[in-house]
């Protein structure tokens, strides 16, 4: 049997994996490390060898993010309530989105995945292990590509692009004395959460201070052979008849 | 944070009720209010999925009918640790008394008959505080329904469990759901050591049980409500003398 896709914890006993013929690969990486140009980039690039592909971002459920907006603007949850409201926002995608595109075949891009989630959580000193057992119910994707940036290049880089918000700041959590003390310390504390991550679950680490096309191809050199073996999983069979129709003509 | 293994430190006192629909459990714990509250006690009443916060959400997704059993899980877990933070642990570290219609139970119950992983939803909920006593209201299914149907017009869709195709008919549906609750209710019974109270004795008899338990439970714990900026009703309130713990 082909490796077949795994739950990360304990699972949606009444979602037995198994059939899942796509490939579901997560972009990890802090704010303004440059995730969605990349993404965007590799998926013109999928699409073009055939696969289809489908996007999904963090907090972008048809279910959730209305709630979760909500939630941000009034500022007034506790993090865990955070934490949770995200997890149901992965739920819906999940259940909605990503396990039928990867049953149809599908790429499956994702834009954040639960180790953003496990970055946060951790961040706001919580019991570690509950938020890793909180998403128990996540597909473990084919490839995780982590875009590492130091905070030294990412701080310019966001202040061009629009610059520091409240939340990506960690505002609540009062981690310096104005906006850009709080946001350095807050990405900072993130990069590190990654990068204590990396090697517990197997990121693939890729230098994000490089220029943009540098980073789009050793991306796309970690993506390939996911779809190389995608072509060689094609019954055998289907190649034939494929032969003999072009045969007689 | 505190885990749900273990008996809470906190100067109040949690009481709540479970049991299916038609078990009469609300009953019980608005009787159980009024006895405490008529002792001088500060109460503190909650009930399961009421915090306005994720309400819309769920409201919204029941109506399109777009709610997983993971998704239905979570929203109500969210909710749940929403009124725990606002409602729950703060009355308790005040030292008052707080009762809830629904709890923790309910979700493991409910959620796993819908399919989730046991372990998860124990997990899941593992920031919860641990109750003073769980009071389990015990019905058998027939009496349950009879309840039901008496006091309703029309059973809900989710509650009937409609969302996991067991049968089209939503009597039959309800019924075979609230099977599966109940199952999983008796294995959380010995799992959390709840008091079972037999729902299909009278009222009073059921209330006695309920009262003679919380007594119990009360035992050394005199944190009465504070006279100040309040009409003194009954005589007595003034003579109670707050505690000095």
């Amino acid at each position: 049997m082909a490796e077949g896709k795994k739950y990360f914890g304990d699972g949606l006993p009444y979602r037995p994996l198994g059939n899942l013929k796509g490939k579901l690969i997560a972009i990890e990486g802090t704010d303004g490390v440059g995730r969605s140009e990349q993404i965007e980039l590799l998926r013109d690039w999928i699409e073009l060898q055939g696969y289809a592909v489908l996007e999904t971002g963090w907090t972008r459920s048809n279910l959730m993010s209305r709630a979760i907006e909500a939630a941000k603007m009034g500022n007034m949850l506790e993090r865990m309530t955070f934490s949770l409201l995200y997890a149901t926002d992965f739920a819906d995608r999940l259940e909605n989105q990503i396990i039928p595109a990867l049953e149809a075949g599908f790429v499956v891009l994702a834009d954040r995945y639960i180790y953003t989630a496990f970055a946060r959580d951790w961040m706001r000193k919580q019991d570690r292990q509950w938020i890793e057992d909180v998403f128990g119910f996540a597909v473990v994707p084919d490839l995780i590509c982590y875009l590492r940036i130091d905070i030294e290049s990412l701080i310019p880089r966001v202040i061009e692009s629009g610059g520091m918000n409240y939340w990506e700041s960690g505002c609540d959590l009062h981690l310096g004395d104005d906006l850009f003390e709080s946001f350095k310390n807050y990405q900072i504390h993130m990069i590190e959460e990654f990068d204590n991550m990396a090697e517990k679950f197997g990121f693939e680490v890729i230098d994000a201070r490089q220029p943009i096309d540098e980073i789009q191809k050793v991306l796309r050199e970690k993506v390939a052979p996911l779809l190389e073996k995608k072509k060689e999983e094609l019954p055998v069979r289907f190649l034939k008849t494929v032969g003999e129709e072009q045969g007689p003509s | 944070m505190s885990s749900f293994i273990e008996p809470h430190n906190l100067p109040g006192k949690l009481f709540i009720v479970e049991g299916i629909d038609g078990s009469g459990k609300s009953t019980q714990i608005k009787l159980l209010q009024k006895w405490l509250e008529a002792q001088g006690y500060s109460v503190f009443f909650t009930e399961w999925n009421s915090s306005t916060l994720v309400r819309d959400t769920t409201k919204m997704g029941k109506k399109k009918k777009s709610l997983t059993p993971t998704t239905f899980s979570l929203l109500h877990a969210t909710d749940f640790a929403d009124r725990l933070l606002y409602y729950i642990i703060p009355p308790l570290k005040a030292g008052m008394i707080v009762l809830a219609d629904r709890y923790v139970f309910t979700a493991f119950a409910r959620d796993v008959a819908r399919g989730v992983h046991p372990k998860w939803v124990r997990k899941l909920y593992n920031f919860a505080v641990r109750p003073d006593i769980g009071f389990y209201f015990n019905v058998p299914l027939k009496v349950a329904i009879e309840r039901l149907l008496r006091a309703r017009a029309k059973i809900k869709y989710y509650e009937a469990g409609m969302d996991l195709n067991l049968t089209n008919d939503i009597v039959d549906s309800f019924r075979l759901f609230q099977g599966n609750v109940l199952k999983e209710y008796d294995k959380l019974v010995d799992e959390y050591g709840l008091t079972v109270i037999d729902a299909t004795l009278d009222i009073n008899e059921q209330q006695e049980m309920v009262r003679n338990a919380v007594k119990k439970a009360l035992e050394g714990y005199s944190i009465k409500r504070r006279t100040h900026g309040r009409r003194q009703k009954v005589f007595w309130r003034r003579f109670a003398v707050p505690s000095a713990r």
